[in-house]
């Protein structure tokens, strides 16, 4: 139950309890809707903020508070596009028509161009025995997508109608680009209101253990009650542990956004049955370093002793010559030299099988290939590995003592 | 005493399926943990990354199937475009309700129609409380697909606002998988290779009948020990395991040894597995040449893969044109004069050469040269006269048809011909041997 209710938070976006720290931001998008919901006012705004500051989010709780006023619920129309569906102008108003129900008002017309069909959906509805059509808001996520359509036409013409139009329209974008306005272009630009709303994860870490109280714990409405007085006095014994508390400061000054603290705690719910009722400290540091596993080492650790002296020798050349690239036959070379030194337990293998090692390294290890067919490899990043590595290959060596 | 347990999900179903997935019940009791249970929402999209053979897909295919929870299987290597693999998911789609009796075709060019017709048909199924899996195997491919299939199908919960998780599987990391604008981020898992002891256990598990289980796991052991080093894919020793066990049992089959003789089978086996690793490991001679062989237990000389040398015979001026080109191609053109006048000057070093001395010519790989360079050299290198007739011209292109020389440039290129000899040192030094030319090859040979 307890499983179901905090899965639905932390997996399934759904709005749950009030966003924190974006009172601010909350009441000025609020403010904008209303006025062009109630008062008929077109607007355009951007919704800005990193990967899950919770744009999205913030934009669905103002969207509930709207829908209770039942003049706005009765009047306004939404169009949710999306640049990662959307990805061309032509499916974006077939979409926009399907959202807006207009499909067989437009039935089997040929429009000159973008902007006729777009006034002509616009003029349809209209026509519903109004004097002034019912307000339309376009929401257009991953908005960054759309500057790249060819002449950024979907955005001119709906930026235009917010501009001009007698319907009233508001466009609101969500982006993660800090620079999306120098991505629109000139004519777009100017049709747009320079509206920005910004999200910034800006909570301090006392905050963040406070958002993370909050969202372990279960809602009032819970129909076990002592279950749920027991569970939340683990969370606020959980959020006051010193451990718990070095954990989530680490993750911190990983990334502030909740996503990642919703990761985490999904991860530490799951180990929740009812054998295991109440989420421990141990759940909690088990789930942290499974979050914060080096994917790299993991990859270097499953490879063969064969394969290990490959990158080792790839990683030698690369320091020994700057990152310049090499071939096959320079790691050879030095893969030889390396035997050579090393002598007491690997015997010398022929070059076809260090040649199937090294094929198989290059798939796997992301080595560049250089446009001459030589190798370059980016194994930079794991100097400080390496030097655990010599040390694990000569291990390794011992312990494959064969002859 | 079962490793796995799971209150949704039956004790019985729980014991079958760890029994069928060795040594890796650590990696299923986390994936039982996360999925919950069947209407829970999980993560909105999981990506499970290991080396080849680890299991991942055998290991999530069984899961799927034993607990049969509604899911998708697709691998986006057979559906490499994005059209293929989204119709493809939604047919599957319609084979996993009971409702529908034929797939009928979809027809899904975008993703926008995809997530439409998505909804649509979980709506219309009894899915509608159960989580669905959409398995994506090989999943590197998608970066090779839209830019917008990957990104969309990590969000695949939020767009379609039903209950759906993505697995994807692949080899390599999420670092390279992830866009640059940045996408949400799935839920990681590693699948870890398996130990020496895992697939000592997982190898002897499929053990002859005739055999016993003990006399299996010493073979194993002997095979893990000369292969563990090079290889660790599962799939490739068991390949060998199933070739070799033959050869291994011979002794016990004629007689000279019983089960448990263990050096007297390991010195029968142990030069056979290292020839093994040299041709079959490389797929030089195929599996059915490498039985045949074995069968009739020829010299263990005669073994010859692909890449042998000593198959390829050529004429007398032909041997002489390789020995050429390749002195050609690795040796820098101002040593020519050098090497091959009779009077010669010393050479003064330049500044370039002081620094570049380091990188061997040989490693650079060959060089081109043109024809004309080639046919000095030939003059230079072969004693008594060469008439520059048309077959030795012939000649040189039926080397470059053997793929021993190769033409660089353009076919019409005015100036002349250039090539470049794509063989080995290895290989001119068993021409060589057919001539007294050794004490001329170790002047030249080396550069710089």
């Amino acid at each position: 139950m307890v499983q179901r209710i905090l899965r639905e938070r932390f997996c399934h976006h759904h709005a749950t309890g009030k966003p924190f720290g974006i009172e601010h931001q909350y009441r000025h998008l609020l403010e904008l809707l209303k006025r062009t919901t109630v008062h008929g006012e077109s607007n355009s705004a951007l919704i800005i903020g990193p990967r899950g500051s919770g744009k999205t989010m913030l934009l669905n709780h103002v969207l509930k508070e709207l829908m209770e006023i039942k003049q706005i619920r009765e009047n306004l129309l939404e169009v949710h596009l999306n640049g990662l569906l959307q990805t061309n102008d032509k499916v974006a108003l077939k979409e926009i028509t399907r959202q807006l129900h207009l499909e067989n008002v437009v039935g089997d017309k040929v429009f000159g161009s973008f902007a006729e069909n777009l006034a002509f959906l616009l003029e349809a509805l209209r026509k519903g025995d109004r004097t002034s059509s019912c307000p339309v808001l376009f929401i257009l996520d991953e908005f960054d997508l759309f500057v790249h359509h060819k002449n950024q036409t979907l955005l001119y013409n709906l930026f235009d109608i917010s501009q001009s139009a007698q319907t009233p329209v508001t466009v609101i974008g969500l982006t993660c680009r800090q620079d999306i306005l120098e991505l629109l272009e000139k004519r777009v630009k100017s049709r747009f209101s320079h509206r920005q709303i910004y999200l910034m994860n800006s909570f301090d870490f006392k905050q963040y253990i406070k958002i993370f109280k909050e969202q372990l714990s279960l809602p009032a409405e819970f129909l076990d009650e002592s279950f749920a007085q027991k569970w939340n006095n683990n969370v606020q014994h959980l959020s006051e542990d010193k451990t718990v508390q070095d954990m989530l400061q680490n993750l911190f000054h990983y990334s502030k956004d909740l996503r990642s603290l919703h990761l985490l705690l999904m991860l530490a719910l799951s180990n929740v049955t009812v054998h295991h009722p109440l989420i421990t400290a141990s759940d909690l540091h088990e789930a942290s370093k499974q979050y914060r596993m080096d994917s790299k080492a993991n990859i270097v650790h499953g490879l063969s002793v064969l394969e290990i002296c490959l990158i080792i020798a790839m990683k030698h050349l690369n320091d020994v010559y700057e990152g310049e690239p090499f071939n096959f036959q320079m790691v050879y070379n030095e893969f030889q030299k390396f035997m050579q030194r090393k002598a007491h337990c690997m015997y010398n293998f022929e070059k076809p099988v260090v040649m199937k090692c090294c094929a198989a390294l290059c798939w796997i290890v992301a080595v560049h290939r250089h446009k001459q067919l030589t190798c370059q490899t980016t194994c930079l990043a794991w100097s400080r590995k390496f030097r655990k590595r010599t040390g694990l290959v000569r291990h390794l060596n011992t312990y494959y003592n064969w002859s | 005493m079962p490793n796995l347990e799971h209150p949704a999900y039956p004790a019985a179903t729980l014991l079958r399926l760890e029994s069928l997935v060795p040594c890796r019940e650590s990696q299923v009791s986390m994936l039982l943990s996360i999925f919950g249970e069947r209407q829970q929402f999980t993560f909105p999209s999981i990506f499970i990354y290991g080396h080849t053979s680890s299991g991942k897909t055998y290991v999530m295919q069984t899961l799927l199937n034993t607990l049969q929870l509604p899911h998708v299987f697709v691998n986006c290597v057979e559906y490499f475009t994005s059209r293929l693999l989204l119709e493809e998911i939604l047919i599957q789609l319609q084979n996993c309700s009971f409702e529908t009796k034929h797939a009928s075709h979809v027809l899904c060019d975008t993703f926008n129609d995809f997530v439409r017709m998505f909804k649509q048909a979980v709506t219309s199924q009894d899915l509608q409380d159960q989580t669905l899996y959409i398995v994506l195997d090989r999943a590197e491919q998608l970066r090779e697909m839209e830019a917008n299939i990957l990104p969309a199908f990590l969000r695949l919960q939020e767009l379609t606002d039903r209950n759906v998780t993505v697995v994807l599987l692949s080899e390599i990391v999420w670092e390279l998988f992830r866009p640059s604008t940045g996408c949400f981020e799935p839920f990681t898992l590693y699948f870890p290779d398996y130990s020496i002891g895992h697939l000592q256990k997982i190898l002897s598990h499929n053990h002859p009948p005739e055999y016993s289980a003990d006399f299996y796991a010493a073979y194993i052991n002997i095979l893990l020990g000369v292969f563990y080093m090079v290889c660790r894919d599962l799939k490739e020793l068991q390949h060998l395991a199933a070739l070799n066990f033959s050869k291994y049992c011979e002794p016990v089959v004629r007689g000279e040894a019983n089960e448990r003789d263990t050096r007297k089978l390991w010195k029968n086996i142990e030069p056979h597995l290292k020839k093994a690793m040299q041709t079959v490991y490389l797929r030089e001679i195929s599996s059915s040449q490498w039985e045949r062989l074995q069968r009739d237990d020829g010299e263990p000389g005669q073994l010859k893969g692909l890449s042998a040398h000593a198959h390829v015979e050529l004429p007398y001026y032909s041997k002489f044109l390789l020995i050429a080109a390749y002195l050609a191609s690795y040796n820098p053109v101002r040593t020519d004069k050098r090497f091959f006048l009779k009077h010669h000057g010393k050479i003064k070093k330049t500044n370039f050469m002081k620094k570049h001395e380091k990188t061997s010519n040989h490693l650079l790989g060959p060089k081109p040269f043109p024809l004309d360079r080639l046919l000095a050299i030939l003059y230079s290198i072969v004693d008594n006269r060469v008439a520059p007739t048309a077959n030795i011209f012939s000649q040189i292109t039926s080397l470059v048809t053997l793929q021993l020389l190769s033409l660089v440039g353009h076919n019409d290129q005015l100036d002349g011909p250039r090539y470049k000899c794509t063989v080995s040192l290895d290989f001119i030094r068993a021409i060589a041997r057919f001539f007294s030319l050794l004490h001329l090859k170790e002047g030249q040979s080396i550069g710089p």
